[in-house]
């Protein structure tokens, strides 16, 4: 289904606050992964290193991302999960290991796979001075998007922006800016979007509603959705899949489910704690067997 | 999907077009930087032709040679403005911080170059044409009547200007926006062994070779045959040219090691200090 058929891809935010549609724009819990014909997954990391000198960034990284389905990856600050996401991209040139993304290496075919992936995180911003629709026009070029202007009418309907479309980006609020940044990441259907920290410094409220967003663009278009996020309830909500990194290493994967099974706890933020505090001791029995 | 994928390796004029359009909407949606780039030049061309015509009341050599300041002064400010018209546009995004959501997406690095060389020759008209025209009435002084040569000139300037904006900008990638100093000030490095307002012959022997190894001193040389002995010293624009060429070519290669030590060292993600 094109994702500027006829159908709204999401209902404008406006219903949220419509007694009667609200509870239906809860999400149920966890949307259904989307399966292709595909054999490759959308994303496969193995072993993959990065060094600054002698520091481990990432030390022997593996992972999968299968088609339509969304993965967290989960990790301390410094444990490389950023690192990991630059590599993905192709900004960051590994020290070793292999990235396949949709069936292709990165950063090999680096410009044919960025035009079938996006990227949104909150520590990138879209010029100021331009208005919101002079930077969607830019990107969407930039993208190459059909039928550009009535793409932007779509994703500023669904995303509640139309009427901002002619503000300057410096004008919004963080939650209208992190909706701008949404309504980018998707101009081009991306097959493939990797958000880091999507939700960071979002109230509650528009978090959610972030949430639910993605989840319908999901199960609207088959994407498959990597997130690098310290919000534990965002990752249970949004993953079918887990990775925790620990010091630039795997220190855990599996599903929510698995994870809190092996841990024996109920909730993924006593996991993140359990995997944190364990790297910390570690650390210091390190540090006492070497005086 | 109803999105067009062409082949993705090949150069896209489409995504020049979007980011010259990028930086057009900046510069229409702002008039205090149109406004700064006709400042500096007047500036200039007041500051310097009020000196030229005072010197040119004392003096039969500058009286004769009408312009020699003016000319000298227009035509490094092409060279300058050629530079931080580039290095600045690069700079916007790095304010802005955009340059993650550019680096992400498939504009390739030589698009980007492209898109920036377009936008310096956008900045460079808007900043230059209002002063040439000013001088004629101010100064007496037509650039415009230097004929085929100027476009020479202009030509062979920008093509140098290009070439440090695309060394400066390799090192802003690899470094951030500490190095932003750079693109402000090192091409006033050039300024004295480019010979701007006085001959080769002027400069001690030990720095004139420096000097001819430099494509602008061959064009300055040139402006001042030009307008003092009303000659057209195609030799000297002749190596300008070559070594134009030479000069872009290696700020090439320079651009694509810094980029590459860039990937390596993790930079690209930081457009920090």
């Amino acid at each position: 289904m094109s994702i500027i058929g006829s159908a709204p891809l999401f209902r404008p935010r406006s219903s949220l606050y419509n007694g009667t549609a609200a509870a239906t724009m809860r999400p149920t819990r966890r949307v259904t992964a989307v399966t292709t014909d595909a054999p490759c997954p959308a994303i496969e990391v193995r072993d993959l290193v990065k060094h600054y000198g002698p520091v481990k960034a990432v030390d022997g990284v593996s992972f999968r991302l299968e088609r339509g389905a969304t993965l967290g990856l989960l990790g301390g600050n410094g444990a490389g999960k950023t690192t990991t996401i630059g590599m993905l991209m192709g900004l960051i040139e590994a020290s070793g290991g292999t990235i396949s993304i949709l069936g292709e290496p990165m950063p090999a075919a680096r410009a044919r796979l960025l035009e079938r992936m996006n990227f949104e995180s909150p520590y990138v911003d879209m010029p100021h001075r331009l208005t919101v629709r002079q930077n969607l026009t830019v990107f969407g070029r930039l993208y190459r998007v059909a039928n550009l202007g009535e793409r932007i009418e779509r994703l500023a309907a669904d995303f509640d922006l139309t009427s901002l479309l002619d503000r300057r980006a410096g004008r919004l609020s963080a939650g209208q800016k992190t909706r701008v940044a949404l309504t980018k990441a998707l101009l081009n259907a991306p097959e493939v979007l990797l958000l880091d920290e999507p939700t960071a410094s979002l109230d509650p409220d528009t978090a959610d509603w972030v949430r639910t967003r993605l989840e319908a663009y999901r199960a609207e278009t088959g994407a498959s959705i990597l997130i690098a996020s310290h919000n534990m309830p965002e990752v249970e909500r949004l993953c079918d899949r887990v990775v925790i990194l620990a010091a630039g290493r795997v220190a855990d994967q599996g599903t929510p489910a698995e994870l809190l099974a092996r841990f024996g706890r109920d909730s993924l933020e006593e996991v993140f704690l359990d995997v944190a505090r364990a790297r910390r001791q570690a650390v210091a029995t390190d540090e006492e067997s070497g005086r | 999907m109803s999105r067009t994928r062409s082949p993705s390796e090949a150069f896209s004029f489409a995504r020049v077009g979007a980011m010259i359009l990028r930086y057009w909407y900046l510069l229409s949606n702002s008039w205090p930087r149109v406004i700064e780039l006709v400042y500096w030049p007047t500036v200039q061309l007041l500051t310097w032709g009020y000196v030229q015509l005072y010197i040119a009341q004392n003096s039969t050599f500058f009286a004769q040679a009408a312009g020699l300041f003016i000319g000298a002064l227009l035509l490094w400010d092409v060279l300058l403005r050629s530079q931080q018209g580039f290095a600045f546009a690069f700079l916007e995004e790095m304010w802005s911080r955009n340059l993650g959501n550019l680096l992400m997406s498939p504009l390739k690095p030589s698009e980007f170059v492209a898109s920036l060389m377009a936008i310096s020759l956008v900045r460079l008209t808007i900043g230059m044409v209002p002063v040439t025209i000013l001088a004629i009435p101010l100064f007496g002084f037509n650039i415009w009547g230097l004929g085929l040569p100027l476009v020479a000139f202009f030509c062979l300037l920008v093509m140098s200007g290009w070439a440090v904006g695309l060394v400066i900008i390799g090192i802003l990638l690899r470094h951030g926006l500490g190095a932003e100093a750079l693109s402000w000030s090192l091409m006033f490095l050039l300024m004295p062994i480019t010979c701007v307002y006085s001959p080769v012959a002027m400069l001690p022997s030990v720095l004139q070779p420096i000097a001819w190894a430099l494509p602008p001193t061959h064009v300055f040389e040139g402006m001042r045959a030009l307008i003092v002995e009303h000659t057209v010293r195609t030799d000297l624009l002749a190596s300008a040219a070559a070594l134009d060429v030479v000069w872009f070519a290696a700020a090439v290669v320079a651009f694509h090691r810094l980029l590459a030590a860039a990937r390596r060292a993790g930079s690209l993600l930081q457009d920090g200090e």
